[in-house]
């Protein structure tokens, strides 16, 4: 218990008190900066911007990654080739996630109309549909939706795994007794697999909440938040590594940390319950 | 209220043939119980009736109707499984009105429906619960009452009574059979429990190895087994077979055990005539194995000694577990009995309920009497 609790102290409480003061100082550290630092947070057109794609990030991601998730457990659960297809959509969990943005940057590749596009995603458009290539990353009205589909791509293997496996916990025997009772397998999935599959997927949605929280390796190697795609992580390493202002990195690390801590407290929470329930 | 008829069902999973040519008639309001082994094809024999399970070969009538092809939800059928399957994110009365609500009864007929089940099931003050706060006894109930509710003209049990405690599964045995009494509706019934299919059911259909061993009202399977296996799967504790040999002796017929003889009444002896000299099985059921000092004085019968091995005194009767020569035999004999661990004891054998098996597989039984 206490070698326990100096770990935790040590290795984590010192460090977000540490951080939390160095909030309210100024770039380094030297001269006490009141809210200075949260009010540039709030504030500054940048941060704002960013605030902005984080709460896309939050609703897109997360609603795409989950449902899609929920789609792709429910349809393999149906097929022989299961596993296999369950395999292939994980696999994007392996790449490490700058890797996966580079590869993507291949596949957003853009050359203007009439050259060879060498990105796959303007070589479809262009040459099979006949419409002009895009610029994916640079125009401002699609490179955010292109940096969270890369994000999706990623995740949704998880998504799928945790959720596939909430659905093989539903007994065959309580579909089966839907079946008899009258029920189509529309009705079945809305009416008995949805609402038993509440916990899991109420577990990968949070998860999925704090993650968004963090995007970070994305955005910074494929535009670097650049052309109006940045995002609170990418610009808390740049307060901190480019322009060296402790003081508002530091704000706005613990925003984000302020900002996961009601998912975390409403996943423990649930958790309990669900022992409890047990 | 419907009529079942299976013809020539058959059901492989992939090369595993689960059940075998079954053929049977279900007459309207009969309460028919498929009883076997686990693994003897009696469950998936249910759920092709179901239609949760597709068929391999053969045919099921239901009512008028040719129901092959039809869904589960086509059927007319109602089923109720061995862990309730109930929904629990629904409360009780959500469960019980699920099935009306999708076939889109009025709200006023559903509420009357439910009241109604839950009357007879006595789980009125339960409606408003989710199933997790209802005991084992009670999730059954609701099961039954989801049943209940679509007044199908089949129900279907699956195994439903086996995850009750011993005391609660006596109890829900009487009440089924009470509710089939006052609902008149006809019943499939899936147990392992041959004490569930004797108690319950009109009608009994013995499987084995997915195939029908034999169909009869409980008496019928419990005093006349087609064969060896059914007259040791019906009946607790089981009948004592012991391997013998029929002889002719002195103008009389006789069971040679090795150990002891025992003369065949002479009423049974034309039916054995053709069994001289043949190896055989004896079978005799527990009940038939008295006390020599207590046994009723009318019974025809041959007595054997014995030494007890073990004594199980069950207050209204005693169990003797007893050996006579190389036999190991159990006897349900009268608790005033003296017998003592290790003793020897005279025990009479009922003689007019002998059963002969014959030795080789299948151990069809030998004709030795006429039915009434």
């Amino acid at each position: 218990m206490g070698s326990a609790l100096l770990f935790l102290t040590v290795y984590l409480i010192y460090p977000i008190l540490n951080t939390a003061y160095i909030s309210f100082l100024g770039r380094s550290s030297k001269e006490f900066a009141g809210l200075g630092n949260y009010w540039y947070v709030f504030t500054n057109t940048d941060m704002l911007g960013a605030l902005k794609n984080n709460l896309l990030w939050l609703v897109l991601f997360t609603s795409i990654t989950v449902s899609l998730g929920i789609a792709i457990a429910v349809l393999t659960d149906r097929v022989r080739y299961e596993a296999a297809a369950k395999a292939l959509v994980f696999l994007p969990m392996a790449i490490s996630f700058v890797a996966a943005s580079v590869i993507w940057r291949f596949m957003f590749e853009f050359r203007p109309a009439g050259m060879d596009q060498i990105g796959l995603m303007n070589a479809l458009l262009s040459n099979l549909l006949g419409f002009k290539p895009v610029a994916w990353l640079v125009n401002t009205r699609v490179n955010n939706f292109a940096l969270i589909g890369v994000g999706i791509w990623v995740w949704t293997g998880f998504s799928t795994v945790i959720l596939s496996a909430g659905l093989k916990g539903i007994p065959v025997e309580i579909l089966e007794a839907a079946r008899i009772d009258g029920a189509s397998e529309w009705r079945i999935f809305w009416r008995i697999i949805l609402p038993m599959m509440r916990t899991t997927i109420l577990v990968v949605a949070t998860t999925m909440v704090i993650i968004v929280l963090k995007v970070f390796d994305i955005v910074y190697v494929m535009t670097n938040g650049n052309l109006g795609t940045e995002v609170i992580a990418n610009r808390m390493y740049k307060e901190m590594f480019n322009y060296h202002h402790f003081g508002r990195a530091s704000a706005i690390a613990i925003i984000l940390l302020l900002a996961v801590i009601p998912v975390i407290v409403f996943n423990i929470r649930r958790f309990r319950a669900q022992e409890a329930a047990q | 209220m419907a009529k079942v008829v299976i013809e020539n069902l058959s059901k492989y999973f992939d090369r595993v043939e689960a059940v075998k040519n079954f053929e049977l008639e279900i007459d309207d309001k009969e309460f028919v119980v498929l009883v076997g082994p686990s693994g003897c094809g009696k469950s998936t024999t249910l759920r092709c009736v179901a239609g949760l399970e597709e068929m391999t070969a053969g045919e099921i009538h239901i009512g008028d109707q040719m129901v092959n092809d039809l869904p589960p939800r086509d059927r007319n059928i109602a089923m109720v499984f061995q862990d309730y399957a109930l929904y629990p994110h629904m409360s009780v009365y959500q469960n019980m009105a699920f099935g009306l609500k999708l076939r889109k009864y009025a709200k006023a007929e559903i509420n009357q429906r439910v009241r109604e089940a839950a009357e007879i099931l006595g789980i009125e003050e339960l409606l408003n619960r989710k199933p997790r706060e209802l005991s084992g006894g009670q999730r059954q109930r609701v099961a039954v009452g989801r049943a209940i509710v679509r007044k199908p003209s089949v129900f279907l049990f699956d195994e439903p009574l086996s995850n009750l405690d011993a005391k609660l599964r006596v109890q829900m045995r009487a009440e089924l059979s009470k509710l089939h009494q006052q609902l008149q509706t006809t019943i499939i019934y899936v147990t392992h429990d041959q004490v569930e299919a004797m108690t319950m059911g009109t009608k009994i259909v013995i499987m084995k190895d997915g195939e029908i061993q034999q169909v009869g009202t409980p008496m019928e399977v419990y005093e006349y087994p087609v064969n060896l296996f059914v007259g040791g799967f019906i009946g607790s504790p089981a009948m004592n077979f012991i391997p013998a040999k029929i002889i002719s002796k002195d103008s009389e017929l006789s069971v040679d055990a090795g150990s002891f003889e025992l003369v065949i009444p002479s009423e049974k002896e034309q039916y054995l005539q053709g069994k001289i000299n043949e190896e055989v099985i004896f079978g005799i059921r527990p009940e038939d194995m008295q006390d020599k000092s207590f046994a009723e004085k009318s019974i025809q019968g041959g007595s054997i000694q014995a030494v007890v091995e073990v004594v199980e005194p069950l207050g209204s009767e005693v169990q003797l577990f007893v050996i006579s020569g190389e036999h190991s035999l159990v006897a349900r004999v009268d608790p005033r009995t003296q017998a003592r661990l290790s003793e020897g004891i005279k025990l009479v054998l009922n003689m007019d309920k002998i059963h002969i098996f014959e030795k080789e597989p299948p151990h069809f039984r030998v004709k030795t009497e006429e039915r009434p």
